[in-house]
């Protein structure tokens, strides 16, 4: 079995973030990027389904120089081969673009199962898996808890649903499952994996490889365009209850009770 | 008169999800903007309490489409559906609420349709005679102003508690049965539920939160969360870090991984 795995190169939400002079994202100047959490989950799923059946992982990414790093670290985990979309014609682009970018990638290598995260830690649309799929014309599933290939070319899977509740279903295989973080334990590189990775080198692909009209993938074909970013309005409406623990618990109670009326 | 605006509504075994209304309130504040109608949208089987209900909010229509392959849901039969009635009214915008169910299949469908797609928007605002939608990003740190570009038919999911489910404004809507070109095709078998730990929780319905962050320090002090959360009958959850440490089942998890909340009251401790 080969399976696929896409990656996103995030920043670091956890970092300091400072807006960029255009106000249109954030400065990523000095920013730590790291591979998207949610798809560090797929990642390592993917590596344990391709372990019980003796198969291949291909670990997939679009994006600048700078996600090759996302790539290295794949590999020294486990992956076998390493894709880079490398183009400045695609980058920009929204869910809906880079998941028809990923699908045409996916297509050149015919995997049998393409796995992600659920949702990217930056801009966070949760779309691009059931883009990939809908381009690829397979069944998907997003926020997998739990995935079991079985005889006879279907997948078991667990989706978390709202409540508190899961749901169990039965998928046909081929089919692009979105991983939630969290059902599993995504291992570290070892040495032996960090030096065998340096023998893997990441191949490259561009728009004309993927026959993408410069004009209809990356920024230039997205539908969406972000004008402004910027950090929620906050301290309206704030306040301190001064006084020792005990003096404002009270106070804030009574508050509660007299002025917000929620006890 | 501009396009309507499309509000597909949310059920299950006939009940409306709650969020419903909030779409109905985002679509109604929408299409006075646009000065279009306001249509809306359910699907599914056994639908009588569900049409009752919804026909009592002001709508130009609502469509009904109820088919036995459509009573348990699946990405691939909702698709084909909301392709179907999407093609046929010529929304200028489709609103849905923001739940796991939606996410699950709007990729799809906005890659199916080939239109805009504005995923998690907690407002919108107009400039220049178009529409600029707000909506989180890095994690919820940010908040991103976003334009559609070109005539195209916009997918919008709302966050749940951006638009009150009480601004929902009465009215009688007109009720159509909406006749399927195609059967729907389900693109899943449903095999059943499993229950997540052993509480159920559904922290999006909780009128009052007492949240846990990492900045509480050790696992000990939970017991005080835990107190104070018992005298004010709230529930209790917890940000990533505290449910990764395993002092909370996964089910309390809030925040951008985890579950959206709009309580009245909401005590953060060390968030």
């Amino acid at each position: 079995m080969r399976i696929a795995v896409c990656i996103k190169q995030v920043p670091d939400t956890e970092a300091r973030l400072r807006l960029r002079r255009d106000e249109r994202w954030i400065d990523e100047e000095d920013v730590p990027f790291v591979i998207n959490e949610s798809d560090e989950y797929a990642l390592e799923e993917a590596l344990q389904l391709a372990e019980a059946s003796e198969g291949e992982v291909v670990v997939f990414t679009l994006g600048p120089e700078r996600a090759k790093e996302a790539l290295r670290k794949a590999l020294a985990v486990g992956a076998h081969r390493a894709v880079h979309l490398r183009d400045d014609a695609l980058e920009g682009g929204d869910a809906l673009i880079t998941g028809a970018a990923l699908a045409r990638a996916i297509e050149r290598e015919e995997c049998d199962l393409v796995l992600t995260g659920s949702q990217s830690d930056d801009v966070g649309f949760g779309a691009t898996g059931g883009v990939i799929a809908g381009q690829l014309g397979w069944p998907h599933a997003w926020l997998v808890m739990g995935v079991e290939v079985e005889e006879g070319g279907t997948a078991r899977v667990v989706r978390e649903m709202e409540s508190g509740v899961n749901e169990i279903l039965r998928l046909r295989l081929p089919a692009v499952l979105e991983i939630q973080a969290g059902l599993n334990h995504p291992r570290y590189a070892s040495l032996r994996g960090i030096m065998q990775a340096k023998k893997k080198e990441p191949s490259e692909v561009g728009a004309a490889d993927l026959e993408l009209a410069p004009e209809a993938t990356g920024a230039a074909g997205a539908r969406t365009e972000v004008v402004s970013v910027g950090f929620p309005e906050s301290g309206e409406g704030a306040e301190i209850l001064e006084g020792d623990a005990e003096v404002a618990a009270r106070q804030l109670v009574e508050r509660l009770r007299k002025e917000a009326k929620v006890l | 008169m501009a396009n309507p605006v499309l509000v597909v509504l949310q059920q299950r075994e006939g009940g409306l999800h709650r969020m419903s209304r909030e779409a109905i309130a985002a679509g109604q504040s929408l299409a006075e903007t646009l000065g279009g109608p306001v249509e809306a949208v359910l699907l599914g089987e056994g639908l009588e309490a569900a049409v009752e209900e919804v026909s009592a909010f002001a709508l130009a229509r609502l469509h009904v489409v109820e088919h036995q392959a459509l009573a348990a849901y699946t990405p691939g039969a909702y698709v084909g559906v909301l392709a179907e009635v999407i093609g046929a009214v010529e929304p200028a915008v489709v609103i849905l609420p923001h739940t796991y169910q939606t996410v699950d299949f709007l990729g799809l469908l906005a890659q199916r349709l080939d239109v805009a797609l504005v995923p998690e928007v907690t407002g919108f605002e107009t400039a220049d005679g178009g529409l600029i939608w707000e909506r989180p990003v890095l994690g919820g740190k940010m908040t991103s102003k976003v334009v559609v570009r070109g005539e195209t038919t916009v997918l919008v999911s709302v966050q749940s508690g951006s638009f009150a489910a009480d601004g929902a404004g009465a009215g009688e809507a007109p009720v159509e049965r909406f006749a399927l070109a195609a059967d729907p095709e389900p693109d899943r078998e449903i095999l059943g539920t499993e229950e997540v730990g052993g509480d159920q929780v559904d922290l999006s319905q909780a009128g009052m939160i007492v949240a846990v962050g990492r900045g509480i320090g050790d696992g000990d002090k939970m017991s005080i969360a835990e107190e104070l959360a018992e005298a004010l009958g709230a529930e209790l959850a917890a940000s990533r870090p505290v449910i990764d440490n395993g002092w909370l089942p996964r089910d309390r998890q809030i925040g951008s991984s985890g579950q959206t909340v709009s309580p009245k009251l909401y005590v953060a401790l060390g968030i």
